[in-house]
């Protein structure tokens, strides 16, 4: 079963510890909790569970259809927006159980003075791209 | 070159390489890369004997990554390098991979990944394409699952019913990337009923090729889902229908039930029907018992109400819905189908919407979705 964990810039419950945004980390600090990252998705790799992992830069704007002929409409950026995705990974593993450990560690990652940041994770099941028998 | 000749000799192979002394783990990998050379060589340049070039291939390999590992930690060569001449029939190989792949002590992907390469000869690059995962994932899932089996002895009996659990897995899996899977869980499954003559194997073979006659017609224009009342019968495959049919028979006979014939009996009753309301659901629902106290599972338990629902009318399939678990997939569509038939248009509506959002699949979301409007048109005045 694939989940997808979201890691969110703003949006989601009131943060555990309020660490402030990583600009006003130690340049080790912020190393640390890239290393951490990485090393998460290579032991996913390892464990046969790693499927995908993208980061998201917090710029963009909202576009949409406007007619015939006529240019796209852009809307945005919004600096307030609610919700903001930072990134996500795509993992493949055998319960829910498993995805939400697999969210609770991510979430450990270090921060300042290597305390981890509990910072939230959303854990969202992906369709099955095919069907299976069902009648 | 014929693909398929070429993964039918995998298992044979890796058999082969064991009796000669090679641990499973290092067979099995040497034979993966004695295969791809073959699938990259063989188009051009075809041997005489498939199963030598293959098998002289595999222990070459495996002689060199032996010696490497051995030379690594200072030590001599364990193997014989002149393999020992030993008959031993190699059906007792195939089988015995089978229940090594499908250990119970391995967790089920991992058990489909590893009896995918070792057992169908695929490589790791075509079943990682059927499951949407990257190469590397999939490689290392495999060896991690053969790190897991290491040391199990080759010759103790199996589970058979983890290994029946495992292709009917592979089965449910479909199409991916450029592999079949139910085709080669077909395949598997069919060769596995060679090997042991067990009822259940052919039960659970049985099942497949009812299911498999009726894949043409359970889709529709982009892949949309076609339920089986709705499906064009005349796109059923009556050859395969027929081959099912007989398989269950001869099972049914020696008269030890188990539930793949119990749920083949209720597909081979579909099938049987040539038209939806010409399907015989009084004596579906008498299988549906035999399954249930077969298995006292829940998800037979939901799927009986459906049963039930057609056989009796639907206030008895809601009856029947009592006690199962409401957590269950599906189970919300179960209900919606009911309240349709009821007659409860509002609250079908309702269902269908809520069931759509627990769907397991793209296309079933979208029949879901549909089927919500579909009642909410009929509802509008």
């Amino acid at each position: 079963m694939k989940y997808l964990l979201l890691k969110h810039y703003r949006g989601g419950p009131v943060p555990v510890v309020d660490y402030g945004s990583m600009d006003q980390w130690t340049p080790e600090e912020v190393d640390a909790h890239v290393q951490y990252m990485r090393d998460f998705a290579a032991r996913l790799e390892q464990t046969g569970e790693f499927v995908d992992e993208q980061a998201l830069s917090p710029e963009g704007t909202f576009v949409r259809y406007d007619g015939e002929g006529r240019p796209p409409v852009t809307d945005g950026p919004f600096a307030e927006t609610k919700d903001l995705i930072a990134g996500w990974m795509i993992i493949d593993v055998e319960s829910w159980d498993r995805a939400v450990e697999l969210a609770g560690e991510l979430s450990a990652a270090p921060g300042p003075r290597g305390e981890p940041i509990h910072e939230w994770l959303e854990v969202r099941p992906l369709f099955a791209e095919r069907l299976t028998v069902i009648e | 070159m014929n693909e398929s000749l070429l993964r039918e000799l995998v298992p044979a192979v890796i058999g082969v390489l064991v009796r000669r002394g090679a641990d499973f783990a290092s067979a099995e990998d040497a034979v993966q890369e004695a295969l791809l050379r073959a699938l990259e060589i063989w188009p051009d340049d075809p041997p005489r004997d498939p199963k030598a070039w293959l098998v002289t291939a595999a222990w070459h390999r495996f002689l060199d990554a032996a010696r490497a590992e051995a030379s690594r930690r200072g030590r001599e060569l364990a193997v014989e390098v002149e393999p020992p001449a030993g008959p031993a029939p190699a059906t007792d190989d195939t089988l015995r991979l089978y229940f090594l792949c499908a250990h119970p002590t391995l967790p089920p992907a991992s058990a489909v990944a590893l009896t995918l390469r070792a057992v169908g000869g695929l490589t790791t690059r075509q079943i990682a394409a059927a499951h949407l995962v990257p190469e590397a994932t999939m490689a290392q899932r495999i060896s991690r699952a053969k790190r897991r089996i290491a040391g199990l002895p080759l010759d103790q009996p199996g589970d058979l019913a983890t290994v029946l659990r495992v292709v009917y897995l592979v089965f449910n899996e479909g199409y991916g990337g450029d592999v079949d899977l139910a085709a080669e869980a077909i395949r598997l499954t069919r060769q596995l009923a060679a090997l042991t003559g067990e009822p259940e194997v052919a039960g659970l073979l049985a099942l497949m090729l009812l299911h498999h006659a009726r894949r043409a017609s359970r889709t529709g224009p982009g892949g949309r889902l076609v339920p089986l009342a709705e499906q064009d019968r005349s796109h059923w495959d009556t050859g395969l229908i027929a081959e099912g049919v007989t398989i269950l028979q001869t099972a049914l006979a020696r008269d030890r039930l188990g539930e793949y014939q119990a749920q083949a009996a209720i597909a081979a009753l579909h099938a049987d029907a040539r038209s939806a309301c010409e399907t015989d659901w009084v004596q579906i629902v008498e299988w549906y018992d035999e399954l249930l106290r077969l298995t006292g599972s829940p998800v037979v338990r939901l799927n009986r109400a459906v049963a039930v629902g057609e056989a009796d009318g639907p206030r008895a399939g809601l009856a029947a819905l009592a006690g199962v678990d409401p957590g269950l997939p599906r189970y919300t569509a179960v209900t919606a189908y009911l309240h349709e038939r009821a007659g409860d248009l509002a609250r079908a509506a309702e269902l269908y919407a809520e069931a759509s959002h627990a769907a397991a699949s793209v296309p079933e979301r979208d029949h879901l979705t549909r089927e919500a409007a579909r009642v909410r048109q009929l509802l509008r005045p």
